[in-house]
Parts: structure tokens; C-alpha cells; sequence
């Protein structure tokens, strides 16, 4: 174990230096970042011995890592924003087709107005592409989360594609302390894929899905992601006994709600801000919840911890317009507790220390609303 | 899983057989004939995106499958001695 100050981007691309991928295929413009900058230094380097396919766009990376997985290697990609949105149509072919690809996003908003800094928006509108998306606090969370994946989405029970999400900026380009393993001891088995290209047995790949039979394969995906709930949660208990950190069950994390009446929901980043001001202010009465894995949703744990408390609020740095965060209008069914909406840090904007507490007292008072963190419009909008 | 592969929706609707029995020549609108002209120089087989053109080595003549050629014509316009022509598949 070697601790190294690197950013998130980095310790993805250290955790792909264990983890071995056969195939590497990225697009190198913005808005990329650096991980395949890292990882195309480690192959000219030859500390990573990783076929590394330079395209010309992020529908052929992902079309690239598709190809590859079909031929039955590992393999690995990464993009963000609208490298993510260039990318959709061939994301659900690759869930669909049931093969095991990890990918990093580093959340950053879509255009227009044209924008490259941080939100949620790129993953949350690939929400239904049928990927695993699990969303990392910190730099050591990223490298560990890809190690995860890999064990997560290769497992036979599962074979469905994770997106590992770190917020851009805020993970991708910071600087932090990171345990780097120096080897994976056992923990990630040898990739044995379910399909490969063997010219002696032919099979059929890509095959059509007619009237008869389509709606049965959805269903498959649809129980593996809900299997994927309970090897989530396995494959975080075996990561801490061999390298000693978790992060909660797997897919939540709870911090602070012992003694609280009150919860606040986020994900990713922001909530290692939010830990600092319980901390800071000596808030007992508010605890949080991260949710680490936004697919599979971890329904049952939510519900249960929802309706143990008075009042709950989320804040989301992703809108879905016509109702409010993807992630409140999902929790809002689970609990009759009442749920406030706080959208904010769109576009890369700073969410303070003064807004988080300004968040707290909208959800102490039981407010059930949407609202736009430190938003300034004039005026009414009495919609 | 188990329950799944017995109803035969193999995970990923992979397969596990040839695509062969499916032939697709029916698909044609356009119907490339190898006439007389033809050196045998394989450029058409290279590049035919099907894998349904082979140089026979007897005859040292392109062949077409047509069973699974499509009639995209690439081969005709990539023969350098203009030995392919087109006629309307019936």
C-alpha cells in the first residue's frame, strides 16, 4: 500500500492498473479528463499492458469497448457531459447485450447554455440505459468503486455495465491522499466472460429481438439489476476484509442520524461538505444519507430509514424538468414523511456552507416544496 | 439464471449458434453479376462487407454467395477493371 496525493482522475486510473482491461477506448477532447490522459501515459509507459484505442468520438469509444467485450476481454472507458450524451444510443446496446463494460463519468452538465463544470446531469438523463451507477464521495471512494465494479459487473448473476460517477472538478481535478494497493490480492477473479468470438463455434451477436421475445430480455436486465442490490452489497463487505474500507452497506451510507429528527439525501461529493458542517456547527439533529448506487435504487433501505424520521430533504445537483431533482421525485414515493427539494450547484455553481444551512432549516420546518438553491430570479414565478 | 436459459432467452440474446441458417439475399434490390472480365485480383472479396465474395482458385474468377449478398455494389465500384456489372434482382 502506497499513499500517493493524486486527483480522482488519477486514483481511477491507478485502479485500472490493478484491475488490467484488455481494451482502453477513449476520445481525448474535452470533456474528457484526465483519467485517459493517465491511463495513455501507463500504456506508452508499459506499466499497463492495455490494447489503447484512440477514436474519433465517444460513440466509437463506447462502440469500440462494445466490440471488444463481445470478442470476451475486459474493458474500459470514460467521458462526461455531452461525451456521455454522443454515447447514449450505444449504451443501451452494450446493457442490453449483457456485457460487463466499467466506465468513469465525471459528472458535468450538458449544454446549452454551454457549460463544462460540474453537475449531475449528464448520468441522470442516462438513468434508463440499464447501467449500474454508483456515485463516489472521494478520490480513495473512486479507486476502490472501479475495483468494485469490475467484480460487480463481471459476476455471472449480474452482467450489466457500471458507470462509476465522480463529480467533475470536484473529484476529477482535486488533489487529495489516496491508499493505492499494490496488488488486488485475490480480490478481482480473472475476467471469465459469457460470451467471446471463437471462430471454431460461431454464435450470433447483436441478434434481433423480436415482438415474441424482446420484452423478456428487458425483464432479464430488470431482475439482474435488482439482484445487483444484494452483490453491491457483498462485493463492499469483501473489499473491506481485504483492504480495510466501506462505504455504508454498499449502496447507502449513513453519517450523524443517531440522534437526529431530520434527514438530508445527496450523493456524491457535496456530501463529504455536508459531513464537515454537521461537524463543524455541532448539528445533532439532522443526519445524512448518501446514496451511493442511484441504479440499482436501494428502495428498502430508504423506506426504512424515511419513515423513522420527522422530515427529509434532498439536495440534487440535477433537475428533471416538469417535476423537480430525479432524486426527489424517486424518493417521494417511498415515505408520506415530507420531502423538500433543494437543486443546486448546476453549471459547476459553489453550493456553501450558508446554502447547506440554509437547507437544514427549510427541512426542520417540514417543507414539502422545490426550491432553487441561491437562485437569482426577480419575481414571481407562480407556476 | 437457471429458470432463464430454459425458456431459451439466453442472457444478452446471445445465440449460441451460426447466423448461417438465416440467409439474407432476399434483402437484395440490386444484383452484382462477375462477368467475363474479371482477374481474379480479389479486391471484392476484401471489400465486400458480408464476406460473400470468394476468387475461385480454379477459375480465378470472383463468385458471389447469394445467399447472404445484399446488392450494397461496393464490389462494382471498387473493381479496378470494371468487370462487375448490375442488373435489377427479380
Amino acid at each position: 500500500m502506497v499513499k500517493k496525493v493524486v486527483e480522482a482522475s488519477q486514483a481511477i486510473a491507478e485502479a485500472l492498473k490493478l484491475c488490467k482491461p484488455a481494451v482502453i477506448a477513449a476520445y481525448p477532447i474535452t470533456p474528457q479528463t484526465h483519467i485517459v490522459e493517465h491511463l495513455s501515459q501507463m500504456v506508452a509507459d508499459g506499466d499497463l499492458k492495455s490494447e489503447y484505442i484512440r477514436v474519433e468520438s465517444e460513440h466509437s469509444a463506447m462502440s469500440a469497448c462494445f466490440g471488444a467485450a463481445c470478442a470476451g476481454v475486459r474493458t474500459f472507458t470514460a467521458t462526461a457531459s455531452q461525451g456521455l450524451e454522443l454515447m447514449h444510443e450505444i449504451l443501451h446496446i452494450v446493457s442490453g447485450s449483457r456485457l460487463p463494460i466499467v466506465m468513469a463519468v465525471a459528472n458535468r452538465a450538458v449544454s446549452g447554455p454551454i457549460n463544462i463544470w460540474n453537475d449531475w446531469s449528464d448520468a441522470m438523463a442516462a438513468r434508463d440505459c440499464g447501467w449500474i451507477q454508483l456515485y463516489c464521495e472521494t478520490a480513495q471512494e473512486a479507486l476502490d468503486t472501479v475495483i468494485q465494479a469490475y467484480k460487480i459487473s463481471e459476476n455471472h448473476e449480474i452482467l450489466l455495465p457500471t458507470m462509476v460517477c465522480i463529480d467533475g472538478f470536484y473529484l476529477s481535478h482535486t488533489y487529495e491522499p489516496v491508499d493505492v494497493p499494490d496488488s488486488l490480492n485475490g480480490f478481482l477473479p480473472d475476467y471469465d466472460p459469457v460470451v467471446s468470438i471463437d471462430m471454431k463455434n460461431p454464435i450470433t451477436q447483436g441478434s434481433f429481438g423480436t415482438p415474441p421475445h424482446f420484452q423478456e430480455f428487458r425483464e432479464q436486465q430488470y431482475h439482474a439489476m435488482n439482484r445487483a442490490k444484494r452483490v453491491i452489497k457483498q462485493t463492499n463487505k469483501e473489499f473491506a476484509e481485504k483492504f480495510g474500507r466501506s462505504y455504508g452497506n454498499g449502496l447507502i451510507e449513513t453519517y450523524n442520524i443517531d440522534k437526529a429528527k431530520h434527514i438530508i439525501i445527496s450523493l456524491g461529493s457535496i456530501c463529504g461538505t455536508i459531513k464537515y458542517l454537521l461537524e463543524k456547527d455541532n448539528i445533532k439533529d439532522v443526519g445524512l444519507v448518501r446514496i451511493k448506487s442511484f441504479r440499482p435504487f436501494p428502495e428498502e433501505e430508504l423506506r426504512e430509514i424515511l419513515n423513522e424520521y420527522e422530515s427529509v430533504g434532498v439536495l440534487e445537483k440535477a433537475v428533471t424538468l416538469g417535476i423537480g431533482g430525479p432524486v426527489w421525485s424517486e424518493l417521494r414515493g417511498l415515505t408520506s414523511k415530507p420531502i423538500a427539494d433543494f437543486i443546486g450547484g448546476l453549471g459547476g455553481r459553489d453550493i456553501t456552507l450558508d446554502n447547506i444551512r440554509e437547507v437544514f432549516d427549510k427541512i426542520r420546518s417540514s417543507d414539502t416544496g422545490v426550491h432553487w438553491l441561491g437562485s437569482k430570479l426577480k419575481g414571481d414565478y407562480d407556476d | 439464471m437457471n429458470d432463464e436459459k430454459e425458456e431459451k432467452f439466453n442472457i444478452g440474446a446471445h445465440v449460441y449458434e451460426s447466423s448461417e441458417s438465416n440467409k439474407t439475399g432476399s434483402w437484395r434490390a440490386f444484383k452484382p453479376i462477375v462477368t467475363d472480365k474479371c482477374i481474379g485480383c480479389g479486391t471484392c472479396e476484401k471489400t465486400c462487407p458480408d464476406g460473400t465474395i470468394k476468387v475461385n482458385p480454379k477459375t480465378k474468377k470472383a463468385e458471389i454467395d447469394y445467399d447472404y449478398c445484399k446488392g450494397c455494389l461496393i464490389c462494382m465500384n471498387v473493381c479496378p477493371v470494371k468487370a462487375i456489372e448490375k442488373e435489377i434482382e427479380k
